[in-house]
């Protein structure tokens, strides 16, 4: 099951995304890690520290590129200069495929910087697909869409955010970045059963998978990726992998970031769950 | 509502500058946002619109640190916030954030308080390093470009050298806010105190003093060189694409040096720049 065509047909393991504090670590110590995700718009420059540090890491790792500013769900049309960065940096990593967010970002040229929330409408899936579907003919390359953690919902929304999700990755033939931390906390801040969702994904979309730590507030939960996994959110990955097979799987920690062993090594977790046999659900 | 209606409105909602106590401003509309039985409407923007401002503030703190060193942090959070406000981010990448600051400063002078000259000079250089840092290396110029030695050959300079003239000299002012920083992981709060204290009347007492200065990088790391006045305008002519002769003639017709010792010093820079490799050749 890992090996699907929204994730060029690889069978990656557990992953870890690489962040600066860890960088020296990595180049002098080499641990050995199945592949790193990078943070695609870390790289899109010309020149400098950051490509000659990833052309080092791309000597003796696989990566994986995830995008924060894409917004698939922005009304707006691509942004041309992010997409030529993007191609350019597709060719260097040879990335087996692409990720970004399920969310909108910019408006009337100006840009949040933030992974804002969709309404879930037909008219906002038939435009985020639509703007899927030409990345991806641009790039060249399978692009999977993560679902985002949310703090709210639109009185204009027609569906759920499930079926949103399946309404967009359907129209636009991608693959899907499953992130069941994000599913927890969207299912505390809007009081929806978790498995609902998760029952719903279709399996064979599954590109890759992200777990993470959240931060607990008293009338919400906030995707800080600050912590480790908790508990609930493990139970959750577990069912994901029951439902969909061993994936490629992603522990993202970007906050309070502690040693590269340690963050590793909460990864790793995920390998008993991928271990483990599985009735794969079709 | 269309999708680009409601994007229009929330975006406009949440990038109104935050009221005291970092809460959303009250009159933010937040009507196509549903509550739910923990928060309303307003209440869960505001979680964006902070989200917001934190992030874009702290990018900005984080690039400037020499502006906030000539301003107070005071004066430069509320430099930030009407910079923000005035010219939210046009890129899909945070590190323009600051492309538009001196342009906007010059306009609103106001918020340098009585330092304006430092202050922009200052931006200058916090954005020429931010440069700096990830512009393309190209090849350097090499005996193959030079088979057509002669007053109309053409040279550029690599995209990661940024020249700029400047009334103060920020660049040892910048150096020591860096190393202010770095010493802060480390001393007591008492020492910290001292030397906080030593660098801002420092920068009261800043005299002015015309430098012209290239920011480059070597080995990934920015530097700041300073150059003599005619070394300066010889670099900018053969930057803008002028053919080495017609480039040391419009910078050098005016300096009072004496032929020789210009000639001298011609040899001496060409040889300093190829050996930072900042000499790239330029297609016809």
């Amino acid at each position: 099951m890992p090996a699907n065509r929204f994730n060029g047909f690889t069978d990656y393991g557990i992953g870890v995304g690489l962040r600066i504090p860890h960088l020296q670590h990595i180049l002098e110590k080499k641990p050995v890690v199945s592949w790193f995700e990078i943070i695609s718009e870390n790289y899109m420059v010309d020149g400098g520290r950051p490509l000659a540090t990833l052309d080092r890491i791309l000597e003796q790792y696989r990566v994986v590129q995830h995008g924060v500013s894409m917004y698939f769900g922005s009304a707006e049309p691509l942004n041309r200069d992010h997409l030529r960065r993007l191609k350019a940096l597709v060719k260097r990593t040879k990335t087996p495929w692409v990720t970004d967010h399920l969310c909108w970002g910019s408006v009337d040229g100006r840009y949040t910087h933030d992974l804002l929330p969709m309404p879930y409408t037909f008219e906002a899936a038939k435009i985020t697909a639509r703007k899927v579907r030409e990345a991806r003919s641009f790039l060249e390359v399978p692009i999977a869409v993560e679902n985002v953690s949310s703090y709210a919902e639109f009185h204009e929304s027609e569906m759920t955010e499930w079926e949103f999700l399946n309404e967009v990755v359907e129209r636009a033939d991608c693959g899907i970045l499953l992130d069941v931390n994000n599913i927890y906390v969207s299912s505390r801040n809007h009081s929806f059963d978790p498995y609902d969702y998760l029952n719903s994904v279709p399996p064979d979309r599954v590109a890759q998978i992200h777990i993470a730590g959240h931060s607990k507030f008293a009338k919400y939960i906030l995707d800080t990726h600050d912590h480790p996994v908790i508990d609930p959110v493990w139970k959750l990955y577990e069912h994901a992998i029951r439902r969909v097979g061993p994936t490629a799987t992603l522990l993202e920690w970007d906050d309070r970031i502690p040693s590269f062993d340690e963050v590793h090594a909460e990864a790793r977790k995920a390998e008993k769950y991928i271990a483990a046999p599985v009735a794969v659900e079709s | 509502m269309s999708l680009l209606a409601l994007q229009k409105r929330m975006a406009a909602a949440l990038m109104l500058p935050l009221a005291p106590g970092d809460h959303i401003d009250p009159a933010a509309p937040a009507d196509y946002i549903k509550p739910n039985d923990r928060l309303t409407s307003l209440e869960r923007l505001e979680i964006y619109s902070r989200s917001y401002w934190y992030r874009l503030l702290d990018s900005l703190y984080e690039d400037f640190p020499g502006l906030r060193a000539v301003l107070g942090q005071r004066a430069f959070a509320r430099l930030a916030k009407a910079y923000l406000t005035d010219r939210p981010s046009a890129s899909w990448t945070m590190r323009d954030l600051g492309s538009r600051l001196e342009e906007w400063l010059r306009q609103n002078p106001a918020f340098a308080g009585g330092r304006l000259a430092l202050a922009l000079d200052m931006i200058r250089l916090e954005w020429a390093h931010i440069e700096a840092f990830d512009a393309q290396d190209k090849k350097v110029l090499g005996p193959e470009d030079l088979l057509e030695l002669g007053p109309g050959l053409r040279i550029g300079l690599q995209p990661h050298v940024r020249l700029i003239e400047l009334q103060y000299p920020v660049d040892d002012l910048r150096v020591k806010v860096n190393d202010a920083s770095e010493e802060h992981g480390t001393a007591s709060n008492a020492v910290l105190k001292r030397k906080a204290g030593g660098l801002v009347r420092r920068i009261h007492r800043l005299p002015a003093e015309h430098i012209f200065l290239a920011v480059h990088r070597q080995d990934f790391t920015v530097y700041y060189r300073r150059l003599d006045a005619e070394e300066f305008r010889l670099l900018a002519a053969l930057g803008k694409g002028l053919p080495a002769g017609q480039a040391m003639e419009a910078a050098l017709e005016d300096s009072p040096l004496p032929v020789e010792q210009l000639r001298r010093r011609v040899e001496i820079w060409f040889a300093a720049w190829a050996e930072m490799g900042w000499l790239i050749p330029r297609s016809k």
